[in-house]
């Protein structure tokens, strides 16, 4: 069912400048060429019935209910599938169309279950909508013939059903899946009569290649596809644009409202990151927000080993402030610190921030981004000046090869990831550079040119081979960088690269990939056109994160490939708001807008708007933060919505260092893994209770709209704001939007920004201000921001984690669609019936050889720890590597990843692990360990009265 | 709100703190980020790179730390993230 508010003008909207002129019922229309009919006339407020035609797809032209008489046309032809021509003259309502279209919606009625007062569609169904348009008032045929009434319900999908009975087969689903999400899982089978719409090979839904992206429930036309969440509570009355709190898209939802309860998500069709698709996460996995674990009343305790108090608000702020009071004064005024995260929007992270700075005063404020795409800020503002991608999502629609390293977008971005599959389809090539066989290798109607499968930690080594292979055989694109770039810098590196230590029959040896296939990947690459380079963690999360980020954008820079579109680096965001956190200077030691502490006129400006003098010394990231907890110098940490106990590496290293501390305030949900060592927790609220701002991974600042009161009883902004008040540093906004007006007024790249601007456009992309007062698709056009491209030198260095005869293989670590980060959020969904625990990939070879069989309970040691998975056995990994997800705490993925680092922004190197893998009966102790801690956590919760109202 | 001694948890306590002092942490951590720039081709630039790098990144504590060890004799740092150091703490 579509959106209960959005018009559908029936097919897609076409680009084109030639502007054509038509007569529609007497009415004089201009719309694009290419425009149909159907829509043309749609704009001109003229309905032309419809059933098998949705705005979201192409044209089918199978219902004949659009048809129309076309003045010198012969026939009647659909107008779904007519395209606009200068000074054609339509006619949309005469007889003969009118008996046309009432004896085909006579012949869909007498197939249709009467059942429209109990049906979930009542009130939005398009075949009902259409029989009262075509006036149909019998059916002549009576409804005792064959029919399909009798259709088997499939309600295997914990989200929607799929109800044989109410099928038109129009179609729209199949060609929903096919052309929005690219999957492939849906077809018409059989033939006339017979045709039936089947998931796969007609097998349950739950059992098919469906993922459960939304899109065929969103295109039917009838109550064929229906949310469950609509069948149960029945129609929305009102809805209201927000923005998904999940991956770094950042899609724009509409959230259909009963009232303050949220009936169902639908994505919002004039979103400018998703263009109204969306996938299982934010279509449906919002039951968190209501979950029984969630917590909604402050608590403290004097020890973690103390049951949980349930205290007022005032007494739970005072509290926290007096502790960080009294642990400043004792251990000094650095002992204590902040860690925001991508989960909170622009305004939250950035009152974080500012509290430490000018509260705590010190700049001890990090970020989640510290643990993922650090390297990206760091990377790419050395070589172009900017720490953000380069483009928007839509370029890639431009792009002629698609060069994936390190990402796995079919499940970590999956929006973006169909639209690039769209682009694929259209025959832009694929290479991708991964050690595991992601889906995109291989999916329906696409295929990669070149899979280059690399050892873990061998990316730099990789780039550099194919940079080789660019400079020594002539593909630089030489105009461009004497134009563009350093020259200087250039010819240094220049020099560096085409070294023979470089090229790929060198490197073949560390990456162990084909030297030749190293040399067509970077030829399709250097000549194919617009090439554009999307990456992921499996770029960042390395002993050389950031010289990766480098190595690729001197790639980028080397052929020419940055400044338009279907080009460009482009860093895919893991949270919803990684680039926002990051822009709003909850890095220790940069300033809102990536501006260093050190420097006087920028310090001096936000000491002015703040008030306070600030520090001109970085402060502590998150992994010196622990060193320095272990050293007993850092002894109170306030942590917003960010769970470093699960998603930080070497576990039992992060929470020695979080049993150290004196006072650790958590303000989130749920009593989290690091909520089990807090002594204050603070109740935090859910997107849909959040006013704000998240800014995606295209530099796309969106809003976050409440649908709901704060069920905690305030948002997280008011939190930070009544802590810092507390600690004695003041701060008065009265809403979000002032926040953003403080951002705007100190922050160069945000000048243009303030809700009411966003919310006039739409979406922004920063930089937003005199220059770019629309915002900025496309960066670095004409000029880089640091004015010339710096090309920097990239050495390959082995990472220090190796393998040995103890530790033979490598462990990687990934997620996976249905689940999503830590999984605090999605855990608490019906997502777990897709991915219900942790697994570990092995491949055949190396479960064979150790007697491993698909299932069986293996044993993973590393170097920091160990602990116990189940076996996948597959040849999606090499041989040598094996890998995992980390969505689940009691996998303990992060008890056996080191704390080895990026060098430049100490981004942990989750990608790269030496460990063995051993069939084994039992849990490892650490497991054993986490339950007997967890249960004792979970027992002093059990008689606090805290928890979320059903 | 003092008394949560190590061991609380009951599942924190590892060898691998005992294996994280601070001034061999930081002794890797400037090496690492002297590996970086070993490939620069001019020493002065390499030196400067290191000591720029430590000097935006690391807090004053970090340093003052790295110093101590240095001072007390402290082994393990490479040779140009040594120099780096040097000239960022001439004393």
């Amino acid at each position: 069912m579509l959106s209960i508010v959005e018009q559908d003008l029936g097919t897609p909207h076409r680009d084109s400048a030639t502007l054509v002129t038509l007569s529609i019922d007497g009415r004089e229309v201009t719309v694009p060429e290419g425009t149909s009919v159907m829509r043309a006339a749609a704009l001109s407020d003229v309905k032309i019935p419809k059933l098998c035609a949705t705005e979201q797809l192409e044209a089918f032209g199978s219902c004949r209910l659009c048809l129309v008489q076309i003045e010198g046309m012969k026939g009647l032809p659909a107008s779904c599938t007519t395209p606009v021509a200068q000074g054609m003259k339509v006619t949309t309502q005469n007889k003969q169309l009118a008996d046309i279209r009432r004896g085909v919606m006579e012949l869909y009625i007498s197939d249709h279950p009467l059942d429209c007062l109990t049906c979930p569609a009542n009130g939005h169904c398009e075949l009902q909508d259409m029989a009262g348009v075509v006036g149909l008032r019998e059916v002549r045929y009576g409804y005792e013939g064959a029919n399909h009434l009798t259709g088997e319900k499939d309600i295997s999908n914990p989200y929607f059903t799929f109800d044989a009975s109410k099928c038109i087969v129009c179609s729209r689903c199949v060609r929903a899946c096919d052309e929005q999400q690219g999957t492939f899982a849906l077809t018409i089978q059989g033939r006339g009569f017979d045709s039936t719409v089947a998931a796969s090979q007609n097998v349950p839904f739950m059992d098919s290649e469906c993922v459960s992206c939304g899109a065929c429930v969103q295109a039917c036309p009838t109550a064929t596809l229906s949310e469950k969440s609509l069948i149960e509570k029945g129609q929305a009355e009102h809805s209201v644009i927000t923005t998904c709190a999940y991956c770094g898209v950042g899609c724009s939802f509409r959230a259909e409202m009963q009232g303050e309860e949220v009936v169902r998500m639908v994505p919002d069709k004039n979103g400018h990151a998703n263009h109204g698709h969306s996938c299982v996460k934010g279509r449906f996995a919002i039951g968190y927000a209501t979950h029984s674990d969630r917590i909604v009343k402050p608590m403290i305790r004097a020890k973690i080993s103390d049951p949980w108090r349930e205290v007022s608000w005032e007494e739970a702020i005072s509290h926290a402030a007096k502790e960080l009071k009294r642990i400043q004064a004792k251990y000094g005024r650095d002992s204590i610190g902040g860690i925001t995260s991508s989960r909170c929007t622009n305004e939250e992270t950035y009152v974080v921030q500012k509290l430490v700075r000018a509260g705590f005063g010190n700049n001890n404020v990090d970020t989640c981004a510290r643990v993922c795409h650090s390297p990206t800020g760091y990377g790419l503002k050395q070589t172009m000046g900017e720490s953000a991608g380069t483009q928007n999502f839509d370029s890639v629609m431009k792009a002629d090869v698609i060069f994936v390293i390190g990402a796995n977008p079919t499940d970590g971005h999956p929006v973006f990831a169909s639209q690039m599959k769209r682009r694929l389809r259209q025959g832009a090539k694929l290479i991708v550079a991964d050690p595991r066989r992601i889906d995109l290798v291989r999916t329906p109607h696409i295929e990669a040119q070149y899979h280059l499968k690399l050892k873990p930690g061998t990316n730099v080594a990789l780039i550099n081979s194919i940079a080789h292979v660019v400079v020594t055989e002539g593909l630089v694109k030489e105009e461009f960088v004497r134009e563009r770039c350093e020259v200087p810098s250039f010819e240094k590196w220049r020099t560096f690269i085409a070294l023979p230590i470089n090229s790929p029959e060198a490197m073949e040896l560390v990456t162990g990939v084909p030297a030749a296939s190293v040399r067509a990947a970077a030829r399709l690459f250097a000549t194919a056109g617009n090439g554009a380079i999307y990456y992921g963690l499996g770029v960042t999360e390395h002993s050389q994160g950031s010289t990766m980020v480098m190595g690729i954008a001197n790639l980028a820079m080397a052929t020419g490939n940055l400044g338009r579109e279907g080009v460009g680096v482009n860093p895919l965001r893991g949270q919803n708001n990684v680039q926002g956190s990051c822009d709003m200077g909850s890095f220790p030691h940069e300033f809102p807008g990536y501006r260093h502490v050190s420097d006087d006129s920028v310090r001096h400006q936000f000491e002015a708007d703040w008030g306070v003098p600030l520090l001109n010394e970085p402060g502590l990231r998150i992994p010196n933060m622990f060193e320095a907890a272990l050293d007993g110098e850092f002894k109170g940490l306030y942590i917003e919505g960010e769970d470093i106990a699960q998603s930080d590496p070497n576990t039992q290293h992060v929470t020695a260092a979080l049993t150290s501390m004196e006072c650790i305030i958590v303000q989130d949900l749920f009593l989290n893994e690091s909520a089990k060592f807090a002594h204050v927790f603070l109740p935090g609220c859910s997107f849909l209770e959040k006013d704000g701002t998240f800014t995606n991974a295209e530099r796309r600042i969106s809003r976050v709209r409440k649908v709901m009161q704060p069920k905690n009883g305030y948002g997280d902004w008011e939190i930070t704001q009544l802590l810092s008040n507390a600690m004695g540093y003041p701060m008065h906004y009265a809403h979000p939007s002032e926040i953003m007006d403080e951002i705007a007024r100190l922050t160069p790249t945000f000048t243009g920004v303030s809700f009411d601007r966003i919310d006039e456009l739409g979406s922004i992309q920063w930089p937003c201000n005199d220059a770019h007062p629309d915002g900025t698709p496309t960066m670095h056009v004409g000029e880089f921001v640091r004015g010339k491209g710096k090309f920097l030198v990239t050495e390959y260095v082995p990472t220090h984690e190796k393998v040995n005869a103890r530790y033979p293989l490598i462990l990687t670590t990934g997620r996976i669609l249905s689940q999503y980060n830590v999984g605090a959020q999605t855990r608490r969904t019906e997502n777990n019936q897709w991915h219900s625990e942790d697994r570990v990939e092995i491949h055949p070879h190396d479960a064979e050889e150790r007697g491993i069989a698909e299932g069986d309970w293996v044993g993973i040691a590393s170097r920091a720890g160990d602990t116990v998975l189940r076996a996948r056995v597959t040849e999606r990994v090499q041989p040598g590597v094996v890998y995992t997800t980390f969505h689940f705490p009691e996998s303990g993925a992060n008890v056996i990843t080191t704390d080895n680092s990026d060098w430049a922004t100490n981004c942990p190197e989750y990608k790269v692990t030496a460990v063995q893998a051993t069939r084994v009966a039992q849990p490892s102790e650490w497991q054993k360990r986490f339950r007997e801690f967890s249960h004792t956590q979970e027992s002093l919760l059990k008689d606090a009265d805290v928890f979320v109202a059903k | 709100m003092s008394g949560a001694a190590a061991g609380d948890a009951g599942h924190d306590g590892s060898n691998q703190a005992a294996a994280h002092g601070t001034a061999e942490h930081l002794v890797k951590m400037a090496n690492d980020i002297g590996d970086f720039f070993r490939a620069e081709p001019v020493r002065e630039d390499a030196i400067a790179g290191i000591a720029n790098h430590i000097s935006r990144y690391w807090t004053k504590r970090m340093r003052e730390k790295l110093a101590a060890h240095l001072k007390n004799g402290g082994g393990g740092l490479d040779e140009l993230p040594h120099e780096a150091f040097r000239r960022i703490n001439p004393q």
